[in-house]
């Protein structure tokens, strides 16, 4: 199933990509996805700061539905 | 009103949108950019967002002011993109029937910013740049 997987600041310049599209197997979840994406792009941290499945953060692991659109963000420094 | 833009900010239209004739006073607060950070010269600063989800958060800021405070006045204005030293980065405006709540609310949305909204800077010195990963 395709997910899209957005990056952003620091984890952006890591992967060299604010938007990919990947495709996991069905019953795929976050850690499953990090893990991938840790293998994928060297730099690419095992435990990224803050997760988001459309637009709402997560806390430990999720499932991911066909579409999903994952988001990985360092730590804020807005204001 | 909460917005993320690429626009420069106009602090006193921002103002204007929360200025109600119940309110007895309007607090806000200008966020601008800094020409140094940690000792080195900032030359100029980069901000990212992933906006459709910041602006989400902005809008539960003010939910959570008018749960906190009862106060339905209050802009949230946040700037991306590259800007210079002196811009404003960031504009907020409470306005409420007493100075009070004005100043607290005002302040609990920047905290509140800086705590959980994505929003990123990334500052440019003479030998390089560096994303920022904590809050000041």
């Amino acid at each position: 199933m395709k997910l899209t997987v957005k990056f952003f600041a620091r984890y952006r310049e890591i992967t060299g990509n604010d938007e990919v599209e990947i495709d996991v197997e069905d019953g795929s979840t976050v850690a499953g996805l990090i893990a991938r994406l840790a293998e994928e792009y060297p730099g690419f941290p095992a435990d990224p700061h803050m997760v988001a499945v459309n637009a709402e953060y997560i806390e430990g692991d999720a499932a991911l539905n066909l579409g999903d659109e994952v988001a990985f963000f360092p730590p804020f420094s807005g204001g | 009103m909460f917005k993320i833009t690429r626009d420069p900010l106009a602090a006193e239209s921002i103002i204007a949108q929360v200025n109600k004739g119940g309110n007895g006073g309007i607090c806000a607060f200008v966020g601008t950019v800094r020409d140094n950070a940690g000792g080195k010269e900032v030359l100029r600063l980069e901000y990212d967002a992933y906006p459709e989800m910041a602006e989400k958060k902005l809008a539960e800021i003010t939910a959570e002011i008018k749960d906190k405070w009862g106060l339905d006045e209050v802009a949230i204005v946040h700037r991306i993109g590259k800007l210079e030293i002196g811009e404003a980065a960031v504009a907020i405006a409470v306005g409420a029937p007493h100075r009070k709540e004005a100043f607290e609310a005002c302040q609990y949305a920047i905290d509140r910013i800086k705590e959980f909204v994505p929003i990123w800077k990334k500052e440019y010195f003479a030998d390089g740049e560096v994303w920022v990963e904590q809050s000041h």
